[in-house]
């Protein structure tokens, strides 16, 4: 499958050139040291083709995107900017949309955003002016027609080519609707998709399966989620209390199958056979990795999956 | 103290069973306190916390409301209604620092009169413990 | 209508603190249908109050009256009489509309608002009310399925429901319905996915209080 290069991402010319792509996440750190961003970096650096890197994310104060995509940048990485529209009204996001392409970011990744209830400062007052799909209109209009909400006109080179990405989760509810909540971000405009932690894989083919038959994976990249579980612990934790997120018991009862100190270790095999099987399937073009606080065992992960050495495109 | 505290209790009866069954007390000859005023309600669901309150307020030691056994209403739920408002009040007069043991239900039936000598006995003993009201202490002042 | 509470006790025992001669100003609009600033309310206040006065020897005087409605200057103009009596405080139990009308009318009374205004909703059932529209003055809910995503998303989503929908909850709380899941499936047992197939448009907020405080004039109507 190859498209038009739009821009000047790394991510876009993986993606167009029909590689398999690989995308990591990094979180910022809740203080200004800069080192932080670094040295979870270099686990990254060679192993993705771009990073995501948390917008406050679960809405807990961090150091920007922006900020930490940045430093990430310095480091070899490529930063893909999350952006929630919780936090900033349509003026702040344009002006920030700017500045981010100015300093050299070409991925952004529009999101609506954890609820504030759930992080450090629930007392604060959210913004949702605009949500994520309409975020997403707006930057395909600033890049692709040169203008700002406003109207107000960008010359050629002061249009943001931006990457434009953003999220699906199939396995929120209701589960019918997933796709076709999909298919307007696609109308909207989005260039690529990355999903949710993926555990079950019956329901993500049965999405899969329909999103290909509406044709949208024609026009956008979907990437598939993976976080590996690292112990019996954590896979109970996300079957029962995170929302969206379904655990089949036959990966629960696997865990429950080995020692606990190794764990880990089929945890992370269990993720090899899932980008395995990614890899093969209709329609995903890419994985996104999403090991929080859990940075360092990228290099191993992308070794036994076979994803690298990644692509010089 | 030179007197012995008498706690003045105001009982709101409905007419269903508290109430007959104050009758029926009297005519077994049960003993029980005389300090009991009792006011005839035509269901426990008539009874209000405004109610309560004007008899707190005009020197009540305690409240109580008698209904009858839960299922039991003739309206239904008026006795449930009335549950749910008496645990109300016991939370409001709490935070102004009154005893929400000045403030209880009790559910019974027509035919029950040893019960109402009993519940009569009982909060009387409830209402000796916690002591007079203190509103009554400064209305007499 | 707009549904109130009243505020803790301890708060507005905060407002009279010190002072012996008290008025209580109910409201028979909203606040009396949400069981919040009645006449009846007023009553149960009024007597806490002095409960609590009468408890610790405190001498307090508590008149209760209630207005038709406190959101119109001719019935606020009713407490002319009451205001002569010198009242030390004046504790309004209407919506945060009331004790200002009577700020206005009556400017050097102290006048203290006894409830909290929450929202504007209805009640689900006696005794439990929810919030229903956000004012943002330029309603939309028709292409909504008649539901209300601004006030009733907790991200007033135009286009969810987002990826924290599950099971017909919102993220934030299990006690919270994703309204956007009842629009999804609504759509979608109607056979409408196709209409539904547009993005919703970038709201105008300027019709809402984000445009400024709202004033309406309606000449016809105007003296």
């Amino acid at each position: 499958m190859t498209r038009e290069i739009k821009t000047n991402s790394n991510l876009e010319k993986v993606l167009a050139s029909g590689a398999f792509a690989v995308t990591g996440e990094l979180g910022p750190p809740r203080h200004a040291a800069a080192h932080e961003v670094a040295e979870k970096a270099k686990h990254l650096v060679g192993n993705v083709d771009s990073v995501n890197i948390t917008d406050n994310q679960t809405a807990v104060v961090r150091m920007s995107s922006l900020a930490a995509g940045l430093l990430a940048q310095k480091e070899g990485l490529e930063a893909n900017m999350q952006m929630v529209c919780r936090d900033r009204n349509r003026i702040a996001m344009q002006s920030d949309l700017l500045g981010a392409y100015a300093l050299g970011i070409n991925n952004i990744l529009c999101l609506s955003g954890d609820h504030q209830k759930f992080g450090d400062h629930p007392q604060s007052k959210n913004v949702f002016d605009i949500d994520s799909i309409n975020l997403i209109q707006v930057i395909k209009a600033m890049r692709d027609d040169g203008r700002l909400l406003s109207g107000q006109e960008l010359p050629p080179e002061g249009r943001p080519k931006l990457f434009i990405g953003g999220a699906y989760n199939p396995f929120a509810d209701p589960e019918e609707y997933r796709v076709h909540r999909v298919a307007k971000k696609v109308a909207a405009g989005v260039d690529f998709l990355q999903s949710q932690c993926i555990y079950d894989m019956d329901r993500f083919r049965r999405f899969m399966a329909r999103a290909v038959d509406m044709g949208l994976t024609e026009k956008t990249y979907f990437l598939a989620g993976v976080t590996p579980l690292k112990s019996l612990g954590m896979a109970r934790y996300m079957k029962n209390n995170v929302p969206g997120i379904t655990v089949p018991d036959s990966y629960i009862d696997r865990l429950k199958g080995v020692a606990k100190d190794k764990q880990a270790e089929e945890g992370i095999k269990i993720a090899c056979e899932q980008i395995q099987e990614f890899k093969e399937m209709k329609g995903v073009a890419g994985v996104h990795m999403m090991l929080i606080e859990w940075e360092h065992m990228v290099p191993t992960i992308v070794k036994e999956a076979k994803l690298v050495p990644r692509p010089k495109v | 103290m030179s007197e012995e505290f008498e706690p003045r209790i105001i009982a709101f009866c409905c007419q269903y069973c508290a109430y007959s069954a104050a009758d029926m007390a009297g005519s077994m000859r049960l003993q029980y306190p005389c300090n009991v005023e009792i006011v005839l309600i035509p269901c426990t669901g008539r009874f209000d916390v405004i109610l309560a309150l004007k008899a707190f307020e005009a020197g009540a030691d305690g409240v109580y409301v008698a209904g009858c056994l839960e299922g039991n209403c003739h309206f239904l739920d008026g006795n449930i209604r009335a549950k749910q408002r008496v645990a109300y009040l016991q939370k409001e007069i709490q935070k102004i620092g009154v005893e929400p043991e000045r403030l209880a239900m009790y559910n019974l039936s027509a035919s029950q009169g040893p019960r109402f000598a009993e519940i009569v006995n009982e909060f009387s003993e409830t209402i000796s413990r916690v002591g007079p009201s203190p509103m009554r202490k400064n209305l007499a002042a | 209508m707009i549904i109130a509470e009243r505020k803790p006790i301890d708060e507005i025992k905060g407002f009279i603190e010190g002072k012996k001669k008290v008025l209580l100003v109910g409201c028979r609009g909203c606040v009396t249908v949400c069981n919040a600033g009645g006449t009846k309310e007023v009553g149960i206040l009024a007597s806490l109050l002095r409960l609590d006065a009468q408890k610790e020897g405190r001498e307090l005087t508590v008149d209760e009256f209630t207005l038709e409605r406190q959101c119109d200057p001719e019935y606020v103009e009713e407490l002319v009489e009451h205001v002569e009596k010198r009242y030390e405080a004046i504790l309004s139990m209407a919506c945060s509309v009331g004790p200002q009308f009577i700020t206005r009318r009556y400017p050097k009374e102290k006048v203290y608002p006894s409830l909290n205004t929450c929202f504007i909703g209805g009640a689900l059932a006696h005794g439990i009310w929810a919030e229903h529209c956000q004012a943002c003055g330029n309603c939309v809910i028709h292409n909504f399925g008649g539901m209300c995503p601004i006030s009733r998303c907790s991200k007033s989503l135009l286009n969810g429901p987002c990826g924290g929908s599950s099971g017909g909850v919102c993220e934030i709380s299990k006690e919270v319905e994703c309204i956007w899941h009842l629009i999804a499936t609504k759509v979608m047992e109607e056979n409408r996915l196709d209409d539904f197939a547009p993005v919703q448009p970038i709201k105008d907020w300027t019709s809402s209080r984000d445009g400024g405080p709202r004033k309406i004039v309606r000449e016809e109507l105007v003296k």
